[in-house]
């Protein structure tokens, strides 16, 4: 059958529910953001309508340069953790038996049931010198002292990590399951280990997925702000944090919008970024 | 001792066998063809020669040296898959270089060796290009030329051309085979195809429920089939029962043969009778009465389908003696006692 380009407007009908939608629940919100960002803060907590820069200017600060720079080097960190312990996991995952598996990935699915407020205090509690794990250790014999783990950066990376496992794992596994197994058969006749096969076939015939799944994480760690205050010090508050500080805390809407828009649109050019890499590498 | 010996070599699943007792010795230099239907056991056979599968009982040794545990990537061989497995973020002389590289060989040597094989399969100058973009026969080629980087003391290849279509596959049966026998590799195929075993082999093993059936030359297994799985397998045959009498003489369906006497007592068997054996002539004389059903005329064969006996027996000659037969005509047929084979089963 071939497809035919829309001629009469009724074709592109089954295209209006979803740009409505889009329009309503997005487009709207998104400019209604830009618009306040520039607005003019009036103390008391509204604003009036009016276009100064200042919002911005006050966002050029080493403080939030630094809140900023936290933020996507923890996300990319996130990133970076989910995927290298994703993809092994993944592919021994899509070898195993199938009862196996779906134990997984319900115990997997599961964890997307929980709210992040509970995964937070869930961690806060296992790392608490009180009740954390540090008493199994102690029990164990591995440590002398029960301590408390948190609150600390490795501790928000952990809870964080946790959270954005579910989705790294359903990202990953379907390319995965269509991973053709002799790939790592025949390398393996070719004369490389099992782990070299991994690195040297599996890992680069997966690079775009790979790709893809970092940019998921990234941008949903960039927009956690619970974790960071459960588990963390204030150094390791993210943007998100003052965001929603300003927005509602200190009742500041223009410089909270101001701080999202900057944040969505340093977000963007980092994935723009990473998807020209992978073309470039690709067309290589 | 030289060559591949497998000893007692079996493979089980769980309570299913999947291999069973499995001895067979490979010369060094010779091309043999692991050939049954889908599940009697070849692949696996293959696998575990391959060490991507481990035996459950018995060795495999190469060259003296027993490697029945020796991990895959430590036993220097070179192998072709079903699906090939070319890896498709490579080039294609990034994948002929692969094994090279593994082992750490220079880029220069690796350079050189690529050209080599490439020049090899008749692809020269095709390094650089993408392996997604080659045609099945292409693609079949380089798949071989990865295998033989290394110049491996094995070559195994899995169903290597049963991707390609008809005539494709038949050009490449007689390249492979021309191929391995300038190099003089020991090489193993697995195939459901008795032709492409017939064309290439100088040992065809017929498997069949994880057991060799029979292991021989092309001509021996064909002329002189071990068991009728064997002989129905292998081309075409028909399967006719006999009886001998206490003076040893034979009646097939029904009819004594003159001169033919298999058994010296009283016994039954079954005889397989290559078509092209099966003679048509005029009922009577001696002959076993038949009467024609069908006749196919395929231009190059007439095969004529005649029932004796309450059994279809299939006759097949050349155009040059094409039998004067119209169906429902009553003919007789002559068997040749030193063209029957006679099975034990």
């Amino acid at each position: 059958m071939r497809r035919e380009p829309p001629q009469r407007l009724g074709d592109y009908g089954p295209l209006f529910f979803p740009a409505g939608m889009l329009t309503l629940f997005f487009v709207v919100p998104f400019a209604t953001m830009i618009a306040v960002s520039f607005f003019q803060r009036e103390q008391g907590g509204f604003y009036t309508p009016a276009f100064v820069l200042d919002n911005y200017a006050r966002f050029l600060s080493l403080f939030f340069g630094k809140v900023l720079g936290f933020s996507l080097f923890l996300a990319v960190a996130v990133a970076i953790a989910c995927v290298a312990v994703g993809v092994p996991f993944t592919y021994l995952l899509a070898r195993s038996a199938r009862k196996t598996q779906i134990a997984w990935l319900v115990a997997l699915l599961s964890i997307l049931s929980l709210s992040e407020v509970m995964i937070g205090f869930a961690w806060s509690t296992l790392f608490s010198r009180t009740a954390g794990i540090t008493n199994l250790f102690v029990w164990l014999g591995l440590m002398s002292q029960a301590q408390a783990l948190t609150p600390s950066f490795g501790a928000v990376m952990t809870a964080m990590t946790y959270q954005a496992f579910p989705y790294t794992v359903l990202v990953l596994y379907p390319a995965l399951v269509r991973l053709d197994p002799t790939l790592a058969e025949a390398a393996r006749t070719l004369g490389a280990s099992p782990v070299k096969a991994f690195f040297t076939v599996v890992v680069p015939a997966l690079r775009n997925t790979i790709l893809a799944t970092l940019i998921m994480v990234f941008i949903f760690a960039l927009g956690s702000y619970l974790l960071p205050q459960l588990l963390g010090r204030p150094q390791h508050w993210t943007l998100s944090v003052l965001i929603t500080d300003q927005a509602i805390y200190q009742s500041n809407m223009p410089f909270a919008a101001a701080m999202a828009v900057f944040l969505v649109l340093v977000s963007l050019a980092l994935v723009g970024l990473a998807v020209y890499a992978g073309r470039q590498k690709e067309a290589k | 001792m030289s060559g591949l010996i497998l000893e007692h070599v079996t493979k089980q699943f769980g309570t299913f066998t999947a291999v069973n007792d499995v001895n067979l010795s490979v010369a060094d230099g010779s091309f043999v063809c692991l050939l049954g239907p889908s599940g009697c056991g070849k692949t696996t056979l293959m696998r575990m020669i391959a060490g991507l599968d481990l035996p459950t009982g018995g060795s495999i040794r190469l060259s003296g040296a027993d490697i029945t545990q020796v991990p895959t990537h430590k036993r220097d061989l070179g192998m072709v898959f079903q699906s090939l497995a070319l890896f498709p973020h490579l080039t294609v002389g990034e994948n002929i270089a692969y094994s090279l590289r593994i082992r750490g060989a220079d880029k220069d040597a690796q350079k050189k060796r690529v050209d080599e094989l490439l020049a090899m399969i008749h692809l020269p100058g095709f390094a650089d290009r993408s392996v997604s973009k080659l045609s099945g026969g292409q693609r079949q080629r380089v798949a071989i030329a990865r295998a033989l980087a290394i110049s491996p003391k094995l070559f195994l290849l899995d169903e290597p051309l049963s991707a390609l279509d008809a005539k494709l596959r038949e050009a490449m049966q007689v390249e492979l085979r021309q191929l391995q026998q300038r190099l003089g590799i020991t090489t193993i195929v697995v195939t459901h195809d008795q032709r492409e075993a017939m064309t290439m082999a100088d040992t065809v093993v017929v498997m069949n429920g994880g057991e060799i059936r029979q292991a021989a030359a092309p001509v021996d297994i064909y002329r002189r089939p071990a068991d009728s799985f064997v002989a129905d397998f292998i081309g075409q045959t028909n399967l006719l029962p006999f009886e001998t009498d206490s003076a040893g003489r034979a009646a097939v369906l029904g009819t004594s043969i003159e001169g033919f006497a298999p058994f010296a007592g009283p016994a039954k068997g079954m005889l397989s009778v290559r078509p092209e054996d099966v003679q048509l002539v005029p009922a009577g004389n001696g002959s076993i009465p038949a009467q024609v059903t069908f006749v196919r005329d395929l231009g190059g064969t007439i095969e004529t389908f005649v029932e004796a006996g309450g059994q279809q027996v299939i006759a097949v000659s050349s155009p040059r003696n094409r039998p004067e037969v119209h169906v429902g005509q009553t003919v007789g047929i002559k068997l040749d006692p030193a063209t029957s084979v006679v099975l034990s089963k």
